[in-house]
């Protein structure tokens, strides 16, 4: 089994109640949007990151949902706007935070930035810049399950955008074709960078692409945790059944520019205000309070514990070192032992 | 025992599939054809559909599923059906299998086997030598036999390595080039040259195909009373730069031969390598024969006139023992 550790002592509590999971929803959502915040708002304004930031605000739901359907030894491959999914791999916000800032405790060790970071013991892989190239990755790695006979499969995370590139449809052409068990979730939070989705594709969804290559496909909305969480169970049964891969659109908007330096002019105002009601945050809480599995003080108490979290994350990412100028050749290739 | 180049890297892959049941193959038409060159003849009756695996035509995929079986713990082997067809999966093996070591510490341990090479009337897409591009990208290593006996060693050594490595075989050596090839397991070890024949006058860095247009040419140049030193690069990428320069510091001149175009070839690279670092032992310029800089032509008379060959090189290496 991959080693996944809770990154908090709160989710080894964790059950697989409704209370119980809604609380983990509420959870890895939180800090994934606290770190984001931090990331964006706060150390890239400072220049304490140099590189590029893109972050999943108000997109949470999406690889929380879906990441929590996966078994430790379930394969995921991230999109840039998918952190949740490295907090339910057990990797801490320590870890992430120094590798947004280039240092030798982040996941790659200062060899790259952001979200660009994996993990394969924890059977966590990491995107390239060119938007869907993971998806032929992801299809060969569900066919390599197959053929091991492992009960695995693989869960591959795109945006709208992605689904323009000729990678996305060769991979899952292709996983198609093999039966591969291969999960497809797509955040649809109708912009590519500044381009619309009507820009994008002439079709109305991106789960009407999914007919062509003779796979399933279904529409959730995607600021609702639950619902991402029961399509992807759909997807995953599917799957591990042999049946080959199944996609999951998940209609949601991106609450923030393509990067830290996008202002998003762009976007008409009315539609931050429509979307901002839908913040998936708020409809957990407003759930876990109408149904009784917290109050009011719990989940204060929650979001506390989240940034005094943070706060240390921070702190130890700062006080990680720089990598060494003469490790800049190591590793290109496999170094003799 | 006699075997063509193409058999020896049949026997190799077939070898590596009995011995590790990772190994296994992709790509377009490898399964019921055998490939287009049937260097994958008989193997999906063998090993069966899960291990030879006929793809949609996607080389962008081939590769990227490579890439994901290797994490996996496989050991896939790609085909290209025509190395010119590389192009369509460049990003999945420039970006993402060169960088996955150096990113985040995940070997992709995978090969891409890319038919290559002119001289059979194959035109501009059936007949390019890409091999510059990968070599430019650390990460990657970049193999090509000349021999029967190096195709069958490189092409196990190349399944067995942690890294990605673009394999090239040279299309018109396939049934032509003929050489012992034991029946034992071998390996070759990547990022070794070899020195194919010794001389004293003039080394020739060749590599593929073109090893043998060198080989004849010595001859001739043996009677003119020049001897040359052939060495076959076998790796590109790594470079075997000692054997090179050894060789040069002996014979004092060079010249570097290849099939692919001059400009922003392997040349230039080996070139300014040598005179870097054997300024001392030369006795006249680094010179390069490549085709030249045009795409791969059709017509016999204009594939003739682009392609190096005999006559082009003993042109280069006749001025350049008189200097």
């Amino acid at each position: 089994m991959a080693a996944v550790k809770p990154v908090s002592p709160l989710m080894d509590a964790g059950t697989n109640t409704e209370a119980g999971l809604s609380l983990r929803f509420l959870y890895y959502m939180s800090l994934m949007r606290e770190v984001e915040d931090r990331i964006e708002r706060k150390l890239y304004r400072q220049g304490k990151i140099l590189g590029g930031v893109y972050v999943g605000r108000g997109q949470e739901a999406i690889c929380v949902g879906a990441g929590l359907v996966a078994e430790p030894d379930d394969v995921l491959f991230p999109c840039h706007r998918d952190l949740g999914l490295y907090f339910i791999r057990g990797i801490g916000p320590a870890e992430v935070l120094a590798q947004y800032m280039g240092r030798v405790g982040g996941l790659t060790q200062g060899r790259d930035g952001n979200m660009h970071m994996g993990d394969l013991k924890r059977r966590i892989v990491a995107i390239i810049s060119a938007m869907a190239a993971s998806v032929p990755v992801a299809a060969g790695a569900a066919m390599a399950l197959k053929q091991q006979r492992s009960r695995n499969i693989v869960f591959v995370f795109f945006g709208d955008g992605a689904t323009s590139r000729g990678d996305w449809h060769e991979g899952i052409n292709l996983a198609a074709v093999q039966k591969a068990p291969l999960v497809l979730i797509c955040n649809n939070n109708q912009y590519a960078y500044s381009t619309p989705t009507e820009k994008q594709m002439s079709c109305e969804h991106v789960a009407d692409r999914a007919p062509g290559y003779g796979i399933p496909a279904e529409m959730v909305d995607g600021n609702d945790a639950w619902a991402v969480y029961e399509a992807t169970q759909r997807a995953a049964d599917h799957a591990r059944q042999g049946l080959g891969p199944y996609l999951i659109e998940c209609k949601t908007f991106r609450m923030t520019g393509h990067s830290a330096h996008d202002g998003a002019d762009y976007v008409p105002k009315h539609l931050w205000e429509e979307w901002g009601a839908k913040d998936p945050i708020a409809r957990m809480e407003n759930l876990m309070l109408d149904r009784g599995y917290a109050a009011r003080e719990d989940l204060e108490s929650l979001q506390d514990q989240i940034r005094r979290q943070v706060d240390e994350a921070v702190a130890w990412a700062e006080a990680s070192p720089y990598p060494e100028p003469e490790t800049l050749a190591r590793n290109v290739y496999e170094e003799s032992r | 025992m006699e075997t063509t180049y193409l058999e020896a890297i049949r026997k190799g892959i077939w070898e590596e599939m009995e011995r590790d049941p990772k190994v296994f193959l992709l790509g377009e038409d490898i399964g019921i054809y055998g490939g287009a060159f049937k260097v994958t003849a008989g193997m999906l009756d063998r090993f069966g559909e899960e291990r030879v695996v006929d793809t949609p035509i996607s080389e962008s995929a081939i590769v990227g599923a490579a890439i994901g079986a290797s994490f996996m713990g496989m050991r896939p082997v790609a085909e290209m059906q025509f190395a010119d067809f590389i192009t369509c999966g460049f990003d999945q093996i420039v970006n993402f299998a060169a960088k996955c070591r150096y990113r985040w510490n995940a070997p992709a341990p995978l090969v891409v086997r890319a038919p290559s090479g002119g001289g059979i009337h194959g035109g501009p897409f059936h007949s390019q030598n890409p091999e510059a591009w990968f070599v430019h990208t650390p990460g990657l290593k970049v193999v090509q036999p000349a021999t029967a006996y190096d195709a069958k060693g490189l092409i196990k050594a190349s399944i067995r390595d942690n890294d990605p490595v673009i394999f090239f075989e040279h299309k018109a050596l396939y049934r032509k080039i003929k050489g012992e090839v034991p029946e034992e397991d071998y390996t070759v070890e990547l990022g070794k040259a070899s020195v194919f024949r010794e001389g004293r006058d003039m080394s020739v860095i060749t590599y593929g195909a073109m090893v043998h247009v060198a080989a004849e040419a010595a001859e001739v140049l043996e009677q003119e009373g020049v001897s040359v030193e052939i060495i076959d690069l076998r790796t590109l990428l790594p470079m075997d730069e000692e054997t090179v320069l050894s060789s040069v510091r002996k014979t004092s001149k060079a010249i570097v031969l290849h099939e692919a175009t001059l400009t922003g070839g392997l040349g230039g690279e080996l070139s300014a390598r040598i005179t870097e670092k054997a300024f001392e032992s030369l006795d006249g310029p680094v010179l390069r024969l490549a085709a030249p800089d045009t795409p791969v032509p059709y017509a016999p008379t204009l594939e003739k006139a682009f392609l190096p060959d005999v006559e082009k090189l003993l042109e280069k290496a006749r001025w350049l023992a008189a200097y």
